[in-house]
């Protein structure tokens, strides 16, 4: 139940995917929102702190989901080859683009060398910091990234509604149900 | 193309020899040593001040005590070496809000004047650019010290400070308290004389 199998995810890669998908979304939005905000906003320096912190734990997560992935079989893909393949390709950019997100964005509050701190609770330190207009260039790929993300995440929301109405396939309902892990090959 | 490119040196090199040689007090500002700092102060909300430098500039300047008339300086400014210990409010200062860095990447000094106005003071006028804006501005200045160097250069040191007040400039501060609308510049560097 916990581990993938041929046939299905397991308890693990589904928390990890649906975690990360409610995280990146909030943070998406939470982003948006918090770089609109007048400088009187309360919450103008509450908001990049949550979207800091949330970040950096998305961070984490996502570096441990990765090994998990390569740890871990992967259920086989539906539909034809070609599609497996757009499918595996569209995979791979969407675990670029968030790694992408992702650095960028540490690197935009790490530009000084000052840390970040996750709620208070504890500090990831700046590793990289001091390049050339660190903060500017970081903000810009972090900004484009984050579109891009969006977008394909879009379509990646869209290829599962296709999988499962159009073609009847499980592709959704394995990312839903761990029970489908446990049919053995 | 290459012809006239050559030219063009060779006449730039001829019309700046006879300065060089008529100054001979010509003095490059010490960035190699760091002995130069461009350094900001503006008021936070009236609870505090910012404080921060840019750490990229260059410039050159001349001065004799016995033709101080014919003092000069020019500086050239790159605004996104801008710090002020924060690299998101740095982000912030150099975004469109205020200095737009990408688009006004530099700021320059050229001075157009020099009144002395007492021992080892006096006040530079000159033209700033900030934010592709140009205005006048006048700056007191203090010789702080010259003379020859433990390492065989000649050097002079300055020090001068005055009031910028941003809307002058084309930046837009009214969305903030009065005391933020003016910032204090403060610049001090030794030249070595070359």
């Amino acid at each position: 139940m916990l581990r993938n199998t041929r046939s299905g995810w397991g308890v693990i890669s589904i928390l990890f995917h649906w975690l990360s998908a409610l995280a990146i979304i909030g943070l998406f939005i939470l982003g948006w929102w918090m770089t609109g905000l007048g400088y009187y906003d309360p919450w103008y320096n509450q908001g990049p702190w949550v979207h800091r912190s949330i970040g950096i734990l998305l961070l984490l997560a996502t570096v441990g989901r990765l090994i998990w992935r390569f740890a871990q079989p992967t259920p086989a893909g539906e539909g034809s080859r070609l599609e497996q393949a757009a499918a595996h390709l569209g995979h791979i950019a969407l675990y670029v683009l968030l790694l992408l997100v992702l650095t960028s964005g540490y690197l935009i509050s790490t530009a000084n060398g000052r840390g970040i701190s996750v709620f208070g609770w504890f500090e990831i330190p700046a590793v990289l910091y001091d390049l050339p207009n660190q903060a500017s260039l970081a903000g810009e790929v972090h900004w484009y990234s984050a579109i891009a993300l969006m977008l394909l995440a879009g379509g990646h929301a869209l290829a599962a509604l296709v999988h499962h109405y159009r073609y009847r396939h499980t592709t959704l309902s394995r990312m839903v149900n761990p029970r489908y892990s446990r049919t053995s090959l | 193309m290459m012809k006239k490119s050559v030219m063009a040196v060779a006449v730039a090199a001829a019309a700046m020899v006879p300065l060089s040689q008529a100054q001979a007090a010509d003095y490059q500002i010490d960035t190699e040593g760091q002995h130069a700092f461009v350094q900001f102060k503006i008021n936070h909300l009236g609870f505090s001040y910012i404080l921060g430098s840019f750490e990229e500039f260059d410039g050159q300047f001349s001065y004799d005590a016995d033709d101080l008339d014919a003092s000069s300086v020019e500086m050239e400014v790159q605004i996104d070496s801008l710090t002020s210990n924060h690299a998101e409010r740095d982000r912030h200062i150099l975004s469109g809000d205020f200095l737009n860095a990408s688009e006004f990447p530099t700021a320059t000094f050229t001075s157009t004047g020099f009144e002395s106005t007492g021992d080892n003071e006096g006040v530079v006028t000159g033209e700033l650019t900030l934010h592709g804006q140009t205005q006048v501005i006048e700056m007191p200045v203090t010789l702080m010290g010259e003379g020859e160097d433990p390492w065989g250069n000649y050097r002079a040191g300055f020090e001068g400070s005055t009031m910028l007040t941003l809307g002058d400039f084309g930046i837009n501060m009214s969305d903030f308290p009065e005391v933020m609308h003016e910032v204090e510049l403060y610049v001090t560097f030794e030249g070595i004389r070359q």
